[in-house]
């Protein structure tokens, strides 16, 4: 039964599962790179750092699971609250525990809303999502005398990291704090993507009959997966109200989830770098576009939105793939060719 | 003789529709049985009550004497009632190998596994291999199942059912819009299913009910017409008057 | 006690309101299956119209509102037509991201264009004020929405039950394959029910600008009251809508009254609840094969 000549499709190509690749070692030297390369920019990176973290999380139940959910931010503005009120009244000082705590919360949200997010139809999803967080967001503003109310839960100050290292003005220790979080959620998640869980998950996602068919328990992969991806966007909160020293009522607003779509969508879904880079991408354009006209940025956001679906993610990839080409054979032809020009030109 | 498969008084309605009238069915262990019926007989349910995805308004389901009734979809397999589709239902972007490895590490109680990176299991992998190459898909093991011609796509969506280590294996249609070039390799398929697995063919195509089965059911409007050898069926005055007939006209 | 009765009159007629907002999507996502979350920038649009007709214009207001429904009933073809028909096939995922982008931007765009703070229409003499009937005091304005938006659904129901338009309509709900099948031109049933469901949503939009406060943001921060009555009524029928608009019309005056601290939170617990007990809507369909 040993034998290595049937074997070896096989095991090439799960010997293949979960392989670091070079890109990956890049993407990573390039994260570090920026710590030197924009050392004035720290609070934006910072800021890219924790919004790549929440699009990790939403990619883990859209990118893979296929639940489309238009409340994420339910879970975020948990962990921002859950860390600034630990912080407030000082129940946890330290801020790696209070973030595992913060994000303990949101987790245990997750969890009891699981229940009622895998049940139901895709449309009632949307709603029971878009409505927890918004009930949340009503909660927070009512209960003023603890949450701070409309004006925000302020006059709290984080203590240092593992009571070392200090956070400072420039947002440096902030930014090498978030990203090292970052780095390690995502080698848990990499880690969880490519086990026998996360490919049931893409399986349910794929067809879900199927799934069934063969004696998966979709439901309880769901709610599972649900939990960790709350998990992962209250630490993201937690992050957040760490950084900035501040948690008010837009944690929980509707164009949070809304962007967050956004992002996962511009970094497409299901391979976990998605997140991360529509997070750069997004803050990107959030400053060009603030740049521009600060007031009506939404115009431009929603634009992208509308041309992204219009065009399509497909084939903008496929134009990615073929531009650099085209301009290398444009490049190519002037250089080269001296007379016929036009021949290898396309129409 | 062992049942494997029995349903007992089996009874569904939608709305004013009886579809499914005190249906008493009984699967031999180690048989060929075929289910027959003309259209609307009301296979397609039968197939929906056995594996969970209805439940029926009365009446019970045994396997292998185990009341299985009340379980759902997923328990059902892993209790050993696995199933083919009509229509093909499998992972588009997934590769034969990885759809495989699901069934087989799900059945090994492997599949909620979050930490441990797939395909480090010696017996996952030696069963999953054994699979591809049983049906013939080794040479395509790491390809999209999209990408895959309809055949082959036919002959996963088999061995996906027998990667689920079925006791009884519900096989729909299974030649269902095969090309004939291609119709040969699924007739292997089914003919070198192992003997030890129960086998329920639901099929229209008579050629291939009479080679296979060693006994059949005739389902008419829902209700057990007969259920006898294939000889005795062949020559039934009633069912030829309602099946037979029927096909030979068409 | 008469306190009690106002707070049901001023419910009913905000219930009302809701329904005529409301009502388009419904049948938006029952005939296309299509998540419109743009609706309420329909909505906006008419009550914009209105507003600069009656202050800038100095246009009637009983003049203004049946333009603000052809304004927005006309910028509903233009959309449907040019965009929205490119999405009724593509993944709920993109219609739900296509349609964020269009609110988004309808809402910068209005900003830019209106300002952005709140707007009112200048209302005539006649609807100012209150009148005591049997001891109740009724705002004349909210007597006025209960009115018109009642004969409104008066119309709407008699359309789709009794006229062929309707039954034509009705079928394409139910089943757009087969309607189209016996010759139902259902892309045109829709176009024409998606412009009159935002031309509904324009009137409801100038009448509601008094009551739920007009500014660019309107379509985002109605869009969940909007989906409320969608899917708690049901997409099936329009009565389940009706019902669950007067329910939550209600419900969020009641509760705003009673219990000021918990605010919208019951609206948002309710629709939880519901929708967890029943997927389909209160008042859809059942029989899920």
């Amino acid at each position: 039964m040993s034998d290595m000549t049937t074997l070896s499709p096989v095991a090439a190509s799960t010997a293949r599962i979960g392989r670091w690749r070079w890109q990956e070692t890049a993407f990573w030297l390039l994260v570090v790179a920026s710590y030197f390369l924009f050392s004035d920019r720290y609070l934006i990176l910072t800021e890219i750092a924790w919004l790549a973290l929440f699009a990790l999380s939403l990619d883990l139940i859209l990118g893979y699971a296929g639940i489309v959910s238009l409340g994420h931010a339910a879970f975020f503005g948990v962990g921002a609250y859950g860390v600034g009120l630990l912080a407030k009244h000082g129940i946890i000082e330290e801020p790696v525990l209070a973030l595992l705590a913060a994000g303990l919360m949101a987790m245990a949200l997750g969890f009891v809303t699981s229940f009622l997010v895998i049940r139901g139809t895709d449309l009632s999803r949307l709603m029971v999502t878009l409505g927890i967080a918004l009930l949340l967001r009503e909660l927070a503003n009512r209960f003023s005398d603890i949450t701070g109310g409309f004006d925000g839960l302020q006059g709290f100050t984080i203590a240092p990291v593992l009571g070392l290292f200090e956070f400072d003005i420039f947002g440096r220790t902030g930014f090498v704090y978030c990203t090292v979080v970052l780095f390690v959620l995502f080698l848990a998640a990499r880690r969880l993507v490519n086990s026998p869980f996360g490919l049931s998950l893409r399986a349910i996602h794929n067809n879900r009959l199927r799934a069934e068919a063969v004696g998966i328990p979709v439901d309880r992969r769901l709610i599972a997966v649900y939990t960790v991806s709350a998990f992962y966007a209250g630490v993201a909160g937690a992050l957040f109200t760490q950084t900035t020293a501040l948690a008010s009522l837009d944690v929980f607003a509707f164009e949070r989830s809304a962007d967050l779509l956004l992002i996962l969508v511009i970094g497409g879904g299901g391979y976990l770098y998605g997140g991360l880079i529509g997070a750069v991408v997004f803050k990107i354009l959030q400053e060009i576009f603030s740049s521009i006209t600060p007031q009506y940025w939404l115009f431009w956001i929603g634009l992208v939105f509308v041309v992204i679906v219009l065009v399509g993610r497909e084939r903008m990839r496929r134009w990615a793939r073929v531009a650099p080409d085209f301009l290398l054979r444009r490049l190519g032809l002037s250089r080269g060719v001296g007379g016929g020009g036009s021949r290898g030109g396309e129409p | 003789m062992t049942l494997a498969l029995e349903t007992i008084g089996l009874d569904k309605r939608f709305g004013g529709l009886h579809v499914t009238c005190d249906l008493a069915l009984k699967v031999e262990a180690g048989a060929r049985h075929a289910l027959i019926g003309p259209n609307g007989a009301g296979k397609t349910t039968v197939i929906n009550l056995l594996t969970g995805v209805l439940t029926p308004d009365a009446g019970r389901i045994l396997l292998e004497g185990r009341d299985i009734t009340a379980l759902p979809v997923n328990r059902r397999v892993r209790a050993g009632l696995a199933r083919t589709f009509q229509i093909n239902q499998l992972y588009p972007e997934l590769t034969p190998l990885e759809t495989i490895g699901l069934a087989v590490s799900e059945r090994l109680g492997h599949g909620a596994d979050w930490w441990r990176r797939r395909g480090t299991r010696a017996e996952v992998n030696d069963e999953i291999a054994r699979h591809l190459e049983h049906f013939r898909l080794t040479d395509v093991c790491d390809e999209r199942t999209v990408t895959l011609p309809y055949g082959k796509q036919r002959l996963l969506e088999i061995a996906v059912a027998i990667a689920c280590g079925p006791r009884v294996l519900l096989l729909d249609e299974p030649a269902a819009g095969v090309p004939e070039s291609e119709r040969h390799d699924i007739l292997a398929a089914v003919a070198s299913l192992p003997r030890d697995v129960t086998v329920l063919l639901i099929e229209h195509d008579m050629d291939l009910v009479f080679s296979f089965a060693d006994r059949i059911s005739v389902l008419v409007n829902g209700a057990l017409l007969v259920e006898d050898t294939p000889e005795r069926i062949a020559r039934d005055p009633q069912v030829r008057a309602v099946y037979l007939g029927e096909a030979q006209d068409a | 006690m008469t306190n009690f009765l106002t707070i049901l009159f001023d419910g009913v007629a905000y219930g009302m309101l809701l329904f005529v907002l409301a009502s388009g999507l419904a049948v938006t996502l029952g005939l296309m299956n299509f998540v419109n979350l743009a609706h309420g920038a329909f909505a906006a649009f008419g009550g914009y119209v209105c507003a600069v007709l009656v202050n800038r214009s100095g246009v009637p207001f009983f003049v203004a509102l049946p333009l603000a429904f052809a304004a927005a009933a006309l910028a509903g073809v233009v959309a449907e037509r040019t965009l929205f028909r490119h999405l009724y096939r593509r993944s709920e995922l993109e219609q739900v991201l296509f349609t964020i982008g269009f609110v988004f931007m309808a809402v910068a765009a209005t900003d830019y264009v209106m300002g952005s703070s709140q707007v009112f229409i200048n209302l005539p003499d006649v609807l100012q004020g209150q009148i005591d009937l049997f001891g109740v005091g009724i705002g004349r304005y909210r007597l006025m929405i209960i009115v018109i938006c009642g004969l409104l659904t008066l119309a709407i129901q008699g359309t789709l039950a009794r006229t062929r338009f309707g039954a034509r309509l009705r079928a394409a709900v139910d089943d757009p394959r087969v309607a189209s099948g016996l010759g139902i031109n259902v892309p045109q049933v829709f176009a024409f029910t998606f412009a009159f469901g935002c031309g509904l949503a324009g009137l409801g939009g100038a009448l509601g600008a008094e009551i739920l406060g007009l500014d660019p943001y309107f379509p985002l921060k109605f869009l969940i009251y909007f989906l409320i009555v969608v899917t708690v009524g049901g997409s099936s029928t329009i009565t389940g809508p009706f019902m669950a608009a007067l329910v939550l019309g209600i419900a969020d005056v009641a509760g705003k009254y009673y219990v000021p601290k918990l605010g919208a939170f019951v609206i948002y617990a309710l629709m939880i609840v519901i929708l967890i007990w029943r997927p389909h809507g209160l008042f859809g369909r059942t029989v899920a094969r």
